[in-house]
């Protein structure tokens, strides 16, 4: 600009303007290109069925993040893929709940609501990131948790709002924070609070989730006709009830930073807790693969993967799916 | 007040324009395009993390964090890189060069939470590199007292391309929804840009010879200087963290989360606009005079905060007092190092500044996130209130007596 002579300039000029050209050009040829790709993503999701009774459904963490399945007998066989894009997945007695993103210049989030033939009957828009999903046992009770810290993680509050969908009604408590909570069987009341991770009971009306306020996290018992929750518990995180109803799997904070959560099992009638086999750090809702196993999704290196862990704290973790994430298992 | 009179009027413009250095401008536009680049992957990072690879927000908190530290490091090495060599164009030019290699890496990075850290703290490297050769480059194209124009004007321009990327991204997530590899590509694009600017138009000034011998080369061996970098630690240790402040709006006003992206473009907005008058008022008036009322402006955005407006009215005095606080410290700080830093030391200096204040805001942000949890979000409020007035009383004869 400065330097140089108005021919040295001149040239100088002429060769910015050309780079800037073939830059555009690549730019706008990618674009065009990705554009072009898109509308294959919504293939017909008829080939997997929400009553297949024996199947293992999951995100199948390659190919976009589909729901995927397998039989349970043969995990590693070939997955039948759908082209639902679930960040979390579940279901219970033919009802699924899938959280998704809508992709455009500002995604938006959904729970949607799906039948057994895997068809959408519903769906509810969601406040921010998907974290939990969970159905209740009979199909009727729906509830999902999402992050909304806005746009920074390392922000000090990482906000989340979990919501409860009953399908029989049709109503939706868009945040069980409306909830009454009894804190030590006294109502407490903080702007702080923060709930995720709910399960729900066989009676579609009592669930178990987390609550943290003043930086410590409980277990909460609740009921959703009275619209109260009591405190149960402290460091149970991310409950998951037995399909038998007596024991809770949960994520217990360590302290160590360099494991932060490890798998636990709590035995509801004498509220005695034992440590699972599985002694690497486990972030997610643990599901029941039956009334003796669990299993969860366990990020190793570059890859999620789901493990099955004993639930008597015997036993070792094994390697159920390979790049897999939110299993359920259809019943 | 002198600054409605510099907004809007075309021949007062064309005047600030002459009297900067055309290194300057051409610095200011490496920076802007750089910023449209980094601003696009900013934007849409957190969703590309979360939603497309499933990545749960606490694994990218904890990806994000952990390099916090390294860039404040990186930024030391490279201004004494560029001290040593006194090639500052080329130094910031190779962190220039990596965080556009950068921008492409995160293509070749798939979901894998070890290759995504690393390509995100290369891009920090990058970026902590460039910083001190850059702003050394501008105090030295610059007459010594028009500084505080001179980085009025880069930060201008510099802001003008962080809010053009986040609607840069939009733009091609509109024309390819959920095409975040395009956004990347595209962004790598506009990088490679930023340098090719560089290169072509960018100059080191000549090294005026200097007795060596005379003065230390260690910046901070000189007192007026380790005065300074006290004072801007103080007061950096009493800043509540921009994300912290938006997160206060949203609770006072109860904003939906889709917008909540919006807020830093106010801050940006009013950032862009007070830069050039904040900085010839720092010109006229004292640097530092400047630099301390920026954070009595930010002093007032946080009793606001806590005060009895509300709605709309709030949202805007805030961020307009949250950018005008930038606008009055952040090219202003850099402007009044300028005259205590000789060319030798001058990158290394600034490098040795800019670090002491940004370690202390990263302990601000853990006081103040323990402040939060332990006593409630008022009282955290509160105390960083207090805090920032002790520190701006404290800081205030200490800047004085830094000469």
């Amino acid at each position: 600009m400065s330097a140089g002579g108005g021919a040295v300039g001149g040239r100088r000029a002429w060769v910015v303007l050309a780079a800037a050209a073939l830059l555009a050009l690549a730019a706008t040829a990618y674009v065009l290109r990705a554009a072009g790709r898109g509308g294959a993503a919504t293939a017909r999701p008829a080939a997997i069925r929400l009553d297949d009774r024996g199947r293992l459904l999951f995100r199948n963490a390659g190919s976009n993040g589909v729901l995927a399945s397998v039989p349970l007998v043969h995990p590693g066989g070939s997955r039948v893929l759908s082209g639902l894009n679930c960040v979390r997945v579940y279901a219970s007695a033919g009802t699924g709940v899938c959280l998704t993103v809508r992709r455009a210049a500002v995604p938006k989030i959904f729970a949607v609501i799906l039948d057994r033939g895997l068809h959408e009957v519903r769906r509810v828009q969601l406040p921010g990131a998907p974290s939990r999903a969970r159905v209740s046992p009979s199909g009727r009770m729906v509830s999902w948790t999402v992050f909304v810290s806005g746009d920074s993680y390392t922000s000090p509050d990482l906000s989340t709002r979990t919501g409860i969908l009953d399908m029989r009604t049709g109503r939706v408590i868009a945040s069980i924070e409306d909830l009454t909570l009894l804190k030590d069987g006294k109502p407490y009341r903080s702007p702080d609070v923060n709930y995720w991770g709910v399960t729900f009971a066989a009676d579609d009306d009592h669930f178990y989730a987390t609550v943290r306020t003043k930086g410590r996290t409980y277990l909460v018992e609740g009921d959703v006709a009275a619209r109260t929750m009591r405190t149960l518990r402290e460091n149970v995180e991310c409950p998951s009830l037995s399909p038998d109803g007596t024991r809770l799997v949960f994520k217990k904070a360590t302290g160590d930073p360099s494991r932060p959560w490890r798998l636990h099992v709590l035995e509801l009638r004498t509220m005695g807790e034992i440590a699972l086999a599985e002694t690497r750090s486990v972030d997610d809702q643990a599901v029941w693969l039956d009334d003796h196993t669990v299993m969860y999704g366990r990020l190793d290196g570059g890859t999620t993967d789901v493990w099955t862990v004993p639930a008597d704290g015997t036993g070792a973790p094994r390697l159920l799916l390979r790049n897999a994430f939110s299993p359920t298992v259809v019943r | 007040m002198y600054v409605s009179a510099g907004l809007g009027n075309a021949a007062r413009a064309m005047r600030v324009w002459r009297l900067v250095a055309p290194n300057i401008v051409a610095l200011g536009a490496v920076s802007l395009v750089t910023d449209v680049s980094s601003e696009m992957i900013t934007a849409v990072l957190p969703l590309y993390l979360v939603l497309s690879l499933g990545l749960t927000p606490l694994q990218f908190g904890v990806l994000d964090g952990m390099y916090a530290g390294v860039t404040a490091l990186i930024r030391l090495v490279g201004g004494r890189l560029a001290d040593r060599s006194q090639r500052h164009r080329l130094v910031a030019g190779l962190g220039y060069a990596l965080s556009a290699a950068c921008k492409l890496g995160l293509l070749v990075a798939g979901s894998s939470p070890v290759a995504l850290g690393a390509v995100l703290a290369a891009d920090r490297t990058g970026k902590g590199l460039r910083t001190a050769p850059r702003d050394a480059l501008i105090a030295a194209s610059s007459a010594p007292r028009d500084l505080g124009l001179s980085f009025g004007v880069h930060r201008t321009m510099d802001t003008a391309g962080a809010l053009a990327g986040p609607l840069a991204a939009f733009a091609v997530l509109w024309a390819a929804p959920g095409a975040y590899d395009a956004v990347f590509v595209v962004s790598c694009c506009v990088a490679v840009f930023g340098v090719v600017l560089l290169v072509a138009f960018v100059r080191d000034p000549p090294i005026r010879a200097l007795p060596r011998a005379a003065m230390s080369l260690r910046p901070l061996g000189r007192p007026g200087f380790a005065l300074m970098c006290l004072a801007a630690a103080l007061l950096g240790a009493c800043t509540i963290s921009d994300s912290f402040v938006y997160l206060l709006l949203q609770r006072r006003l109860g904003i939906a989360a889709g917008y909540f992206p919006l807020l830093p473009l106010g801050t940006a907005a009013s950032f862009l606009t007070l830069a050039v008058p904040f900085g010839r008022l720092a010109d006229r008036a004292g640097r530092r005079a400047v630099f301390i009322g920026g954070h009595v402006l930010l002093l007032g955005a946080y009793l606001l905060l806590r005060g009895p407006l509300a709605g709309a009215v709030l949202l805007t005095c805030v961020l307009t007092l949250h950018g005008a606080f930038y606008a009055a410290t952040d090219g202003v700080l850099m402007a009044a190092a300028g005259p205590l830093l000789p060319g030798p030391v001058r990158a290394s200096g600034m490098a040795v500044l800019q670090t002491a204040q940004a370690l202390a805001r990263l302990v601000s942000s853990v006081l103040i996130g323990a402040a939060w949890t332990a006593w409630g979000r008022p009282a955290a409020v509160t105390a960083a209130t207090a805090g920032l007035g002790v520190a701006i009383v404290a800081a205030w004869p200490l800047l004085r007596a830094a000469r």
